[in-house]
């Protein structure tokens, strides 16, 4: 099908962009790569009245070492650009492995750092790494701006605490703490499809090689990112044997996740796989926490 | 009807100048606008591939852009790639492994490889079945297609 008519606007600053937004309010959204709006708006599933492009905002494309050894990322990167980035590879290890498992090449070249996550799909994998990996978001709106941690940004699905009036503009990621390790694994029916289910965990060791910190958080496992708070209390403290992992990773499916039934899979095979996959993701990041301590 | 926007877009090293609506798609526009049918339309939300076409350089889903946001860029589409007595070597590479039956996904197989073997020359086969996993062939089962990107590594390679 095709879109519905629409008023168009290209402004080329940020000022510009939230200007539209404050005037029209919710006739009006923003367009970042449009690889999600677009094909909303070809269903007419999306209707808006008002296209704000950013795409020709180039104060929004950038990827930007910060002193601390974090990482920022403009909210119009193109995903393409962070996958092929050697200061993400470096400095965000887990976002330069996510950045090939979203989508497909044609999607990744046009799609958007801030796009994916304004979007807040609970399957996107970037929305599950960015509150594993404490991710900030800089909104910028009419009054100013504000900074959002990622794990209160969403509040639900396709919805996250922006208002029509504000823009995503930029994402920091804080400094991979040392003695960290990582891990992202999803079940897709068909390669780069949206996943039954996916799992990204983050853990850091101490100096006795014991779990200081554990973060698990599922993507497609419900309204919005899911972190597996029991399962990461469980670890804490505790040294990472078999027996640990196994234990939060049944926690996490049983009692963190309450996943739902669809066409695709069943709530109860979902938390198989949850468990599974919990499981598997806590084992590559001890692994590579205990390479990286070398 | 909204208004109209005046683009001038280069597709295939031609400089086409037009009024668009903001709600044409790019993939309507090459096909209806300019007459170039080889981009074709399957699922027109992002997900077949057929409508891939080269945008500044990187395949895209024509489907997923709106020709107004094409304005001062430039765009290869299969017409671009080569001539029916001067084939591109994937275009010979397909014909000669028997890469397409029905032929309503090769133009965005073609143009999504362009990159693809450009940037890998000598691709494994789980790298080729990963760079054409956006690319959807309801005839071949797709072993025929992996042949011929294997073929047109080779030949872009000599």
């Amino acid at each position: 099908m095709k879109p519905p008519p629409f008023e168009y606007y290209a402004p080329t600053t940020v000022e510009e962009a939230v200007a539209h937004l404050a005037e029209h309010g919710y006739d009006a959204k923003p367009l970042a790569g449009g690889q999600s709006l677009i094909p909303m708006m070809n269903f007419r599933l999306a209707q808006p009245a008002i296209l704000v492009d950013l795409n020709n905002i180039a104060e929004l494309s950038f990827i930007r070492p910060e002193d601390d050894g974090g990482l920022s990322i403009g909210a119009m990167t193109r995903h393409q650009m962070v996958e092929k980035d050697a200061q993400v590879v470096e400095r965000a290890p887990l976002i330069n492995e996510t950045m090939p498992k979203i989508a497909t090449s044609q999607i990744r070249s046009r799609g958007t750092f801030g796009g994916s996550l304004a979007h807040a799909d609970p399957s996107a994998e970037l929305v599950a790494v960015s509150v594993a990996l404490d991710g900030n978001f800089k909104v910028v709106g009419p009054q100013g701006e504000r900074w959002v941690p990622a794990n209160e940004f969403f509040l639900g699905l396709f919805t996250s605490v922006l208002e029509p009036e504000e823009l995503l503009v930029e994402i920091n990621l804080p400094p991979f703490p040392e003695r960290t390790g990582w891990s992202l694994m999803e079940i897709a029916r068909r390669p780069h499809d949206f996943c039954l289910i996916g799992v990204v965990a983050v853990l850091t060791l101490d100096e006795k090689d014991q779990c200081q910190q554990a973060k698990l958080v599922y993507l497609s496992a419900g309204d919005g990112p899911v972190e597996a708070h029991q399962a990461a209390e469980l670890l804490k403290g505790q040294a990472l044997t078999a027996e640990a992992i196994q234990a939060a990773a049944e926690t996490a499916a049983s009692a963190d996740i309450d996943p739902s039934s669809d066409i695709h899979a069943t709530a109860e095979f979902r938390r198989h796989l949850a468990n599974v996959l919990a499981r598997r993701a806590l084992g590559e990041a001890l692994e590579r926490a205990i390479s990286n301590t070398q | 009807m909204s208004d109209l926007f005046d683009v001038a877009i280069t597709v295939n090293g031609i400089l086409y100048e037009r009024e668009v609506e903001p709600r044409l798609l790019l993939s309507d526009f090459l096909r209806h606008d300019l007459g170039l049918t080889g981009t074709h339309v399957g699922c027109e939300h992002g997900v077949c591939g057929a409508c891939t076409i080269l945008f500044d350089g990187d395949p895209v889903r024509s489907c997923l852009m709106f020709a107004v946001q094409a304005q001062g860029h430039e765009v290869l589409t299969v017409e671009g790639l080569g001539a029916i007595d001067d084939l591109h070597p994937i275009q010979e590479a397909f014909w000669e492994a028997h890469g397409l039956q029905c032929g309503f996904c090769t133009p965005g197989f073609l143009t999504t490889l362009v990159p693809f073997l450009e940037e890998n020359p000598d691709p494994s086969e789980e790298e080729i079945r990963d760079a054409i996993s956006g690319n959807l062939c309801r005839c071949t089962g797709y072993k025929h297609i992996v042949d011929a990107v294997k073929l047109a590594a080779e030949k872009m390679r000599a």
